[in-house]
């Protein structure tokens, strides 16, 4: 039986017989960001109709190739100019800003970035890239791996820059000391247990990172990890001082014990040594629950 | 339809009630009737099962191009690159069978899910650069339109091999191979290794090779249900059943030199559903055997193996179900981030998982102490005898642990040279394998995947050359021997 040609084919929302389709298969995946009760108009289409699937399967791949683009490789510039001034261009094209050895921070200006001054700078090394923001991923990554003289990264807010790019920084273990990764989206503490590597590293920024699933306990062991680097992130003491004042809007539903456990609260800091003071922080919500616990 | 209607091999079939008669039923069920003519009702719309007859919505279809037997991850992994390698889309039906959509005794999802580049043939070390590329690029390769980004949990780790003596100059050898593969593997010292990981004693080893980048572990359930809801957007029908019959043809013909040589072709398979002795014939042009620790009898099935030994007719696949045991374990005062997985010269292996303290660890039993692979059970002797003096040996650390739990899976056991079998067998013409990885199927599967995807649609492997695991190996002796194996 041959589907009737028309421009829009309707799709049966039943994939296949026998389980609950392509919705009850997502939650099993990611069981708590499906919670898709008002399923917009543009979701219901694409269920229905292949055409526009198609369309938004195209305009997703055509997001993916961007972000691929960005992140090409300059050989011509790489083997008329040399690796610093290549990575140098890669970060100024992505709109970061770069430091060459005894100069100023560069930044790319309106007018573009001239090849006259790169002809001056084809020996002298990068010391520091700021590359915050910048869609710079695996692949990218590349360029920035050949400046061997690298002392400052800074990636805040890179939002392709993942575990596995983590995962090659060993490169610039040599003279690596200050990396910053604050706020990428997509860094998780299995990314951060490859830094050991960079013994040189004397401050990493690891603040503000959503994926890191115990930020008081990660900073812990990085710190044990990274013995001569001094790790800036989370505060895991931050919680428990503001514990008590905090109290009231955190946990309506427990006042009767609030009375009762304030005062004691207050010598739990001391009396515990570090681990478990940030342990008990990351258990519970409020210190109600951290005691009962 | 109208032979539909006519066929005689019918199941339980309602043709000779009609609606609304049931056996002594007094009362009169308006909301079940109600409910039943709708249904019969939306079947007839296109898309659905219309069976005039009986409900046939929970057997699988009547004919697929591809049949693939087993839904772990490299059927799922052949499934896929088949339909993102068709010339044409919608151009191949495939249907996958799994006998059992929990995955209780998988080998996927019981894997530790490490991947690495170590090993000492080129091809493998080849399969693992794509699966690995193809794992760091999954939300590319994977992406459905609508659904959350898949997160592999992947920690960028390492693997640590260590070796004595008497293994350093394989070793030696071995990197050499994978850093011509372009895997990133540095070589230590004894002191390097002690400066760089303290809490290892170094006392035998000789060597140490440390894998840089792409080598790890993560969790195969996310990797296997990522697929699987790709593979559904892309239009494969899975079903649950087990085959239990294939239905097949045989042409005698004759070689160049003479010799008489009995070609097989299979027709169709007999998919049976769970708890029930209904059966679907599935009509197919290929049949794909996927089935992990079983594929042994899935290949019996089809008729490999039955004839004098000695032959190609009579060479049986090799490959069966061996126990693994995996346990979980917390030490105070363990390894910390930096440690990777740690594989000891005696065979013994670790790695860490979480930030708790807690490790994962086992060791491959000798051929003389396999258990019994009947049943999943663990043997905690096992762990007290075997793997723990071993470990405590190696980390110092690890004398005081406490076992938390231990799983038991399958690895399917290659008895021949514990590499893969891909491929079509020579003789029953549309069987392909894709087993017998013997504990690195996981971190290969996408690459196995692509190749017999290749092999199926263009005849001959285009990007990975396989050739040395095909199944002609078996009956020519040629063995293609993975030496480093966990």
């Amino acid at each position: 039986m041959a589907a009737p040609r028309a421009s829009l084919r309707l799709v049966a929302p039943v994939w296949h017989r026998g389980t609950s389709g392509i919705r009850g298969l997502s939650k099993a995946v990611d069981p708590e960001g499906s919670q898709r009760k008002g399923r917009t108009l543009l979701q219901f289409l694409t269920d229905r109709f292949y055409d526009v699937e198609a369309v938004r399967e195209y305009l997703l791949r055509k997001q993916v190739l961007k972000v691929q683009k960005k992140n090409r490789s300059f050989t011509y510039i790489e083997e008329r100019y040399g690796p610093y001034v290549a990575g140098a261009y890669f970060v100024l094209k992505q709109g970061g800003a770069v430091k060459f050895r005894d100069r100023e921070w560069m930044r790319a200006n309106e007018q573009g970035l001239s090849s006259l001054e790169f002809r001056k700078l084809q020996e002298v090394p990068v010391e520091a890239v700021d590359a915050s923001g910048c869609a710079i991923n695996y692949q990218g990554l590349d360029n920035l791996l050949a400046l061997k003289e690298l002392q400052s990264l800074s990636l805040r807010r890179c939002p392709h820059v993942d575990d596995w790019c983590l995962g090659r920084l060993y490169h610039l273990a040599d003279s690596l000391q200050e990396l910053s990764l604050a706020g990428c989206p997509r860094i998780s503490e299995r990314g951060l247990a490859c830094l050991h590597h960079l013994q040189n590293l004397r401050r990493l920024d690891i603040s503000d990172l959503p994926a890191v699933s115990n930020p008081g306990l990660t900073q812990i062991l990085m710190e044990e990890m990274l013995p001569h680097c001094e790790v800036l992130g989370a505060d895991w003491a931050q919680g428990l001082k503001m514990g008590p004042e905090e109290q009231s809007p955190d946990a309506p539903s427990a006042p009767p014990h609030q009375a009762g456990s304030r005062p004691g609260c207050a010598e739990r800091p001391t009396a515990h040594p570090s681990g478990s003071v940030g342990l008990t922080q990351l258990r519970g919500s409020g210190w109600a629950e951290g005691r009962r616990a | 339809m109208l032979r539909r209607a006519l066929r005689l091999r019918l199941g339980p079939c309602l043709s000779g009630r009609g609606l609304g008669t049931y056996r002594g039923g007094s009362t009169l069920d308006w909301d079940g009737k109600v409910s039943k003519i709708k249904k019969k009702i939306q079947s007839i719309f296109p898309g659905r099962a219309w069976s005039p007859l009986y409900d046939t919505s929970h057997l699988p279809p009547e004919r697929s191009d591809v049949v693939i037997v087993g839904g772990g991850v490299l059927g799922l992994s052949v499934a896929y690159w088949l339909k993102r390698l068709e010339k044409q889309q919608g151009a191949i039906q495939v249907l996958v069978v799994e006998r059992d959509h929990t995955y209780a005794r998988a080998s996927t999802v019981l894997s530790v899910g490490g991947i690495r580049q170590q090993f000492s043939l080129p091809e493998n070390v080849q399969l693992s650069l794509f699966s690995a590329e193809f794992l760091r690029n999954i939300n590319e390769y994977l992406a459905v339109v609508d659904d959350p980004p898949l997160d592999l949990q992947f920690n960028p780790s390492g693997y640590l091999l260590l070796a004595s003596e008497e293994g350093a100059a394989i070793m030696e050898r071995n990197v050499k191979i994978q850093r011509q593969e372009g895997a990133k593997v540095c070589l230590m010292s004894p002191e390097q290794l002690q400066k760089k990981f303290p809490w290892i004693n170094t006392e035998g080893v000789a060597l140490a090779s440390y894998g840089l980048e792409n080598e790890g572990w993560f969790d195969p359930w996310c990797l296997l249900q990522g697929l699987r809801r790709k593979l559904q957007s892309m239009g494969v029908l899975f079903c649950q059943g087990e085959v239990t019959r294939f239905i097949s043809s045989s042409s005698h013909m004759e070689t160049a030199s003479g010799e008489q040589v009995t070609l097989k072709r299979i027709h169709e398979v007999h998919v049976k559903m769970d708890h029930s002795q209904e059966f679907q014939p599935v009509e197919c042009a290929i049949v794909v055997n996927a089935a992990g620790a079983w594929s042994g009898q899935i290949a019996e099935l089809a008729g490999v193996g039955t004839g004098p030994p000695g032959t190609m007719q009579g060479t049986k696949l090799p490959v069966e179900p061996r126990k693994r045991y995996v346990y979980l374990w917390h030490c105070p005062q363990g390894p910390g981030l930096e440690a990777p997985l740690v594989a000891d010269p005696s065979g013994a292996y670790f790695r860490r998982e979480g930030l708790g303290n807690n490790y994962l660890g086992s060791c491959s039993p000798t051929e003389e102490e396999e258990p019994d692979p009947g049943n999943l059970e663990v043997d905690y002797d096992f762990f007290q005898e075997k793997v723990w003096p071993r470990l405590a040996q190696r980390v110092p650390a690890f004398e005081t642990l406490k076992v938390r739990s231990a799983w038991a899976g399958y690895y399917d056991y290659n008895t021949f040279d514990q590499n893969g079998v891909v491929g079509p067998h020579p003789l029953v013409i549309n069987m392909y394998f894709a087993t017998g990885f013997s504990g690195h199927g996981l971190q290969q599967a996408p690459a196995v995947g692509r190749a017999v995807a290749e092999m199926m649609l263009e005849g001959h492997f285009q990007t990975i050359n396989l050739s040395p695991f095909l199944f002609g190996r078996f009956y020519f002796g040629e063995k293609a021997q993975e030496h480093c194996i966990l």
